[in-house]
């Protein structure tokens, strides 16, 4: 076999060695969202690269602070728009938390089931696209008729398929449906079984292991400086996850492990996920059992939740706490707050500050993308070009949650 | 669960806190921004602490205060699974000159939570190794995330650059904002390159 340009010392073969500039992106087919990386080529060897993010900064936390604190939601959806509704729950959560109040048990169990679903997409989505990139377009196809199939239970539940705007500060914007537990079941299985047939099919693929196998791999001190949480972190073998550290919700409650990776090369951050998403099959298995079939979803507190629309119909107390709640808003009390959960890509915190008006001062979201592709510069200097694709598509780079 | 953690910084550093709390469940520690770096080490080195992750680095305006801006970073720790609030507050109320030392070196997430910090909201960190924008381009104006920086507010229009060699090129380009040098190509040899270059049309009364 012919020696890789990475094994050749550039001095012995008395060859122009001016470095070339390459720019990639930010449109370009194998940049997730719009990410522009510009590097320095030796050869085919990346010797300096400048990763650029920004291209599509929308000025959310700018936004956040014209509105009232419910109108934050149509906003988080908009972050990591593969798994919204976690985005939706971790700022529900956050709000909650300043305000001190705890949503009934079922709404606890409707929000981890939901939630998982979230993930379970997310975790589709990212792997499958690694697959499709390398070459390998049927897996990405069936996992994304799998996504489709999350997003057909979203769309029953909430009415939108990906943007559902469904938390509310004190609960969900609607109870379960009739069928959801047995919608949910049918789903989950489906997917256990698809990724079963992935995995067949690419972990014996010779060309798939060799282009993620010790390609792209960040040591854990590396790892932990930068910021990395998640699956990104977890490849690296360090066993973070804001689930079992400091279980928010029923997750101290549920059973399930959390995968760990050996190499932490691009291999390892694939495998997590496949293994996560069987984790959240388990963890959605529990809470189906455990989730009971009637009872309050929300707070009973009006000056939190909407009244019911006979009430604002028919008798001046709910008319007046209707025209409060629209018209000032949610009053959170002054002070601040971090309230953070584990999201698709990792620790999705926000910090919020409010005044005690009905209006958000600053709205922080910590976005988990933003640091692990902070992190992208380190992972491919000294590679190939061509492995930026893969070890990049396996990072999971949401440009929304990235570039807010 | 980190009150042991504000009690031993106070103990270390009896000059450098300015005050304390613990709301909600969240330890805050607010500092003097001349030993922000200094208490920062502290905490990441000491073996009873031991953060060896910096979450979240942002800032919050308040324009009525003196100092304006309050840097607000979140610590964590994996060993020990504690969480700490740091803050401090810099800034003058007109918002010129907003400094606070970096603290890039010493986690690597600080290097691109400064830069944003620094694009949204303007507050300079000295020594910090690559201090550009990130998430707005280099020429926008102003820091969207002050309170007093309007949010309808509209950018001007950029104007084309002018090269040597190349007349004019678009505001953007493969070496664009990068921290490594411009390279610039020559085409051919001087004086007889004229007919190589790109040149804007120039649209001339005959012509119409």
């Amino acid at each position: 076999m012919e020696p890789l340009d990475q094994d050749l010392d550039a001095s012995e073969l008395e060859l122009p060695t001016e470095p070339m500039l390459l720019n990639v992106g930010p449109a370009h087919p194998a940049m997730h969202g719009t990410v522009r990386i510009v590097m320095e080529l030796s050869g085919e060897v990346i010797e300096r690269c400048d990763v650029q993010v920004g291209y599509l900064h929308r000025g959310f936390e700018k936004m956040c602070e014209r509105g009232n604190w419910t109108q934050v939601f149509p906003y988080a959806d908009r972050l990591n728009y593969v798994s919204p509704m976690l985005n939706n729950v971790g700022f529900s959560l956050a709000c909650e938390k300043l305000l001190g109040v705890t949503v009934p048990e079922r709404c606890q169990w409707y929000r981890m089931i939901l939630g998982e679903m979230a993930r379970i997409s997310d975790h589709l989505t990212c792997d499958g696209a690694m697959a499709m990139e390398l070459g390998a377009f049927t897996p990405f196809l069936w996992m994304i008729k799998c996504r489709e199939m999350v997003w057909e239970v979203m769309e029953e539940e909430t009415g939108a398929r990906m943007t559902h705007s469904f938390g509310r500060i004190g609960g969900m914007a609607a109870p379960p449906t009739d069928g959801f537990k047995d919608h949910v079941r049918a789903v989950v299985a489906h997917i256990m079984q698809v990724l079963g047939e992935v995995e067949r099919l690419l972990l014996g693929n010779r060309i798939f292991l060799d282009r993620l196998e010790n390609v792209g791999v960040i040591s854990a001190e590396d790892a932990i400086s930068l910021g990395w949480t998640g699956p990104c972190l977890r490849a690296a073998g360090v066993p973070y996850d804001v689930r079992k550290a400091h279980p928010y919700m029923k997750y101290g409650e549920v059973d399930f492990d959390v995968p760990v990776g050996t190499n932490s090369d691009s291999f390892d951050r694939f495998m997590v996920r496949i293994a996560e998403m069987r984790q959240s099959a388990r963890i959605i298995e529990q809470c189906l059992e455990r989730m009971p079939d009637s009872g309050p979803v929300n707070v009973d507190d009006p000056r939190i939740i909407l009244p019911p629309k006979n009430e604002v119909y028919n008798t001046i107390e709910g008319t007046i706490q209707h025209f409060k709640i629209v018209m000032e808003g949610v009053k959170l009390p002054a002070g601040e707050v971090y309230g953070y959960t584990e999201a698709g890509n990792g620790e999705f915190g926000f910090y919020l500050v409010s005044d005690g008006s009905g209006t958000p001062y600053r709205v922080r979201i910590r976005p988990p993308c933003f640091l692990v592709t902070a992190g992208l510069e380190r992972v491919i200097t000294g590679q190939m070009m061509a492995d930026v694709v893969p070890s990049f598509g396996s990072l999971n780079m949401i440009g929304g949650e990235c570039d807010r | 669960m980190s009150q042991a953690l504000i009690e031993l910084v106070k103990q270390s550093f009896p000059d450098a806190v300015l005050e304390s709390h613990s709301q909600l469940g969240d330890d805050t520690l607010v500092l003097a921004p001349g030993r922000w770096k200094e208490v920062c080490r502290f905490l990441k080195d000491h073996e009873q602490s031991s953060m060896n992750m910096l979450i979240d680095l942002t800032a919050v305006d308040f324009p009525n205060r003196e100092p304006r801006f309050e840097v607000v970073a979140h610590l964590y720790s994996l060993d020990r699974g504690h969480r700490l609030r740091l803050k401090t507050r810099v800034g003058d109320r007109d918002g010129e000159t907003v400094e606070l030392d970096t603290i890039a070196d010493l986690w690597g997430s600080a290097n691109w939570l400064e830069r944003e910090c620094y694009d949204l909201f303007g507050v300079t960190f000295v020594g910090h190794p690559d201090l550009r924008r990130i998430l707005l381009y280099p020429e926008f104006d102003g820091h969207p995330l002050r309170k007093d920086y309007p949010a309808e507010r509209i950018q001007p229009l950029l104007q084309y650059r002018d090269e040597p060699n190349i007349n004019k090129v678009a505001p953007f380009g493969p070496d664009e904002g990068m921290p490594f040098g411009r390279q610039t190509h020559k085409f051919g040899i001087e004086g007889e390159d004229d007919h190589l270059a790109p040149r804007p049309r120039v649209i001339t009364p005959a012509d119409n």
